[in-house]
């Protein structure tokens, strides 16, 4: 075989594209975000599930919502210490984190994920234009 | 095999360049589409779908046509066609292609495609319209690419094959079945719901298919060493000529229902499309030059001398394919959404930029189309020499 | 090609599947929890239920496009429906049109003046037989079992406009493009579409999930009813009883569920 020479400049080509985000980064982690939190949300002190559970599975929660609402009129939620909840995103989620740049981008932008939410739910309905 | 459609010459590049840069430039358009949304189009409230989906329902005509060289060497026997059946299939998958291209195109949310899959609604003519076109395409690739792999080699193609390639003629009939209804079973539109309608596309199909292929044979033999042959030509120019006697004779089907009854709700899209309502007329020069065109075609086809000269026949087929396509493609959408449910008459006039866009489908399908020609043309020069 | 490294490859694809099915399964997992057994998800208490919400128009009481107004002004207000210039990119909830565009099928030659005059609201008729939703191929149209109402779901929505096409009275309205700068007051309450998705009447559903009849009937100063068609008591019912009511189409059996008193 002659094509060594090609063969291992597409391999080292290959990598470097690869891991990219490894020598931009020079070996460093990007720090995490710091989410803030309202004084409303603070002082209700507990969301509608745990704070580990609502970090890490909000969008769950978020996409089983939605399907109750829509596809079931299913509207309450009642969590696991019987509190009721009207599940709508703009209604009852921003009514707490009425600050969706610091809350809900911070994190999203730091994971590189863009929901479509906001094309439609409307931010902060507490909020008058 | 797929090496064999990187060697060609400046002729070949040339073509396939253009091709590409067409192709560029609806995607261009096309991502503007996608940013703006389906506004850049001419479509409105009254007329939801326009110029893509009358280019699909076209095309699926044509990639079903690709049948009609399959259905007599296979059923029939007929050895001729033997020599042809691959332009057949590939031309077949070039359309599915486009096809789907179009429909895709046509969505206001492409991302959601696959939600079509991920809740699969067996009461929804699309669904199966997906489902069948899906698997025409694969049955065309797996055929075609095999069958011309065995005679690369010299060997007889594989025994599985078979029952693939008859359930491939059937299924090229269903792909337009479906392809109709997806119109004429929609209460309140006069216009698509009858019952002749799926033999009607059926019909136009397998002229323009056809009439195509004959176009694409005459080509072939002019660019390449491989000729299709004459009988082959003629053979076709036979099925084109009865389809297309059959497409009008259908039409006229139509007319006589509608004007016979008198129903205004059948009437008034079809006096729409010929002779303009309330002072809307856009399509009247277009569906006369398609009658005309199809007139033509039959008398060039049908009388043996025209259809037996064979430059006289590329100018039926010609006729044929276009006036085809402005029958099925301008007139069947826009005439049936003209006049609207309220018996409003808000007309629809393609805009420029979704036909740019659809010409680069086109265009996409015809390089797809070209390099599988080019493929399926340098196994018959390699196998002869 | 040699056998042994064909092997390695299909052992490798087989491998490549197996590692992908993993997280699929865990997000499905994930999405049981979320509805697991400690948590309860249901109706609230103020809902209204029908086993098939109609309506009666009683078009006497509605003269002018004026009196109108208010009603579509109510509906497409509180559901963020956008004011488009262009006619083509137009998108309408509920609207006014003439007796023959109403009823293009019923127009007689010879027609009372007043009723070639008088103005006739349009709207989607949540058929009991809807062929926009036999049309759909993702089921993001349906029919709610709980109360007939022909629902969307927007987040499914392809925007294929096959519904569109199927609907015999052109009730839906397609985005063609973003419609939130068109949105002249936007109800906080309640969501905009995006560009690319079908929208029509939804009879209130959200208003009648928390005790309230449908914006425009509240707004009609009785020009309108609304009730379950299936209660012989509802005022529906009442209506349609002691009048001569009239739909829309019917011949194409479609069942629309909303009646015309002319």
């Amino acid at each position: 075989m002659n094509n060594k020479a090609l063969i291992v400049t597409g391999v080292v080509i290959f990598l470097l594209i690869v891991l990219f985000p490894f020598w931009y980064m020079r070996g460093k982690a990007a720090p995490p975000p710091e989410v803030e939190l309202t004084p409303k949300a603070k002082a209700a002190q507990k969301c509608v599930r745990s704070t580990e559970y609502m970090r890490a599975e909000h969008m769950q929660l978020l996409d089983v919502w939605r399907d109750s609402v829509v596809r079931e009129s299913k509207r309450i939620y009642v969590n696991p210490d019987g509190k009721e909840f009207n599940m709508s995103l703009s209604n009852t989620c921003l009514d707490c984190h009425s600050n969706k740049a610091e809350f809900c981008d911070r994190c999203h932008n730091y994971a590189s994920v863009r929901p479509y939410c906001w094309s439609c739910h409307i931010e902060n309905p507490k909020e008058k234009t | 095999m797929l090496e064999l459609a990187l060697k060609g010459g400046k002729k070949y590049y040339g073509w396939m360049t253009l091709l590409v840069v067409i192709v560029g430039i609806g995607f261009l358009l096309y991502l503007r589409q996608l940013d703006f949304g389906l506004g850049i189009t001419g479509l409105s409230r009254d007329t939801s779908w326009g110029f893509y989906i009358a280019n699909f329902t076209f095309l699926v005509g044509v990639a079903a046509g690709g049948v009609m060289v399959v259905l007599p060497y296979y059923l029939h026997d007929y050895k001729a066609f033997g020599k042809v059946t691959i332009l057949g299939e590939f031309l077949a998958i070039a359309s599915v292609l486009m096809c789907l291209t179009f429909i895709l195109v046509d969505l206001g949310q492409p991302m959601r495609a696959f939600n079509v899959l991920l809740y699969p609604t067996l009461n929804s003519v699309l669904f199966w319209d997906a489902v069948v076109l899906n698997g025409y395409l694969f049955l065309n690739i797996i055929i075609g690419w095999n069958v011309l792999e065995a005679e690369r080699n010299g060997v007889h193609y594989q025994p599985w094959l078979k029952p693939l390639i008859y359930l491939s003629i059937p299924w090229a009939i269903s792909i337009h079945t479906v392809t109709a209804y997806l119109y004429c079973g929609l209460p309140g539109r006069g216009f698509w719901m009858t019952a002749i309608l799926a033999p009607r596309f059926l019909s136009s199909a397998f002229a323009a298919g056809p009439a195509l292929l004959i176009l694409c044979c005459l080509i072939i033999r002019r660019v390449s060493s491989f000729d299709p042959g004459r009988e082959q030509i003629q053979s076709l120019a036979k099925i084109v000529a009865y389809a297309i006697c059959i497409n009008v004779f259908f039409f006229l089907c139509e007319i006589f229902v509608a004007f016979y009854s008198q129903i205004p709700e059948h009437m008034d899209h079809i006096k729409y499309l010929f002779v303009g309502l309330h002072g809307h007329g856009a399509y009247v020069p277009w569906m006369w030059a398609s009658f005309i065109l199809m007139i033509v075609g039959i008398i060039l086809t049908v009388i043996p001398t025209t259809r037996k000269n064979e430059g006289v026949l590329a100018v039926a087929c010609v006729a044929i394919f276009l006036g085809t396509w402005i029958d099925k493609g301008l007139g069947m959408i826009a005439g049936g959404f003209t006049p609207s449910p309220l018996h409003e008459i808000n007309e629809y006039i393609p805009s420029l930029q979704e036909v740019v866009i659809a010409l680069g489908v086109w265009a996409m399908g015809f390089l797809v189309l070209t390099a599988l020609f080019k493929i399926a043309v340098s196994v018959k020069e390699e196998t002869r020499s | 090609m040699d056998s042994s490294r064909r092997r390695i490859l299909q052992l490798l694809g087989i491998s490549a599947l197996a590692l992908t099915t993993r997280p699929v399964l865990d997000a499905f997992a994930k999405e049981q929890q979320a509805t697991g057994a400690d948590v309860i998800i249901k109706e609230g208490d103020k809902v209204l239920k029908a086993r098939q919400w109609a309506m009666v128009i009683d078009t006497r009481k509605l003269h002018s496009e004026a009196e109108l107004e208010p009603l579509i002004e109510a509906c497409h207000t509180i559901h963020n429906v956008p004011k488009l210039l262009n006619k083509n990119h137009e998108i309408k909830w509920l609207w006014g049109t003439h007796y023959h565009n109403a009823f293009p099928g019923k127009a007689a030659r010879f027609i009372a003046e007043e009723v070639e005059q008088r103005p006739f609201l349009v709207l989607c008729n949540h058929c009991e037989n809807p062929p926009c939703v036999r049309a759909c191929p993702t089921k993001a149209t349906w029919k709610r079992d709980n109360d007939g109402i022909v629902f969307m779901d927007f987040h499914r929505c392809i925007g294929c406009r096959f519904c569109m096409a199927a609907c015999p009275f052109g009730a839906r309205s397609f985005n063609y493009r973003d419609p939130r700068p068109f949105i002249q007051e936007t109800n906080k309450k309640f969501p905009t579409r995006m560009k690319g998705v079908v929208e029509k009447c939804n009879f209130c559903a959200e208003r009648l999930a928390v005790g309230q009849i449908p914006a425009c009937v509240e707004v009609s100063k009785g020009a309108l009813a609304f009730g379950d068609l299936y209660d012989p008591k509802s005022e529906v019912r009442e209506l349609i009883r002691t009048h001569f009511t009239i739909r829309r189409k019917q011949t194409l059996g479609t069942e629309p569920c909303v009646y015309y008193i002319v």
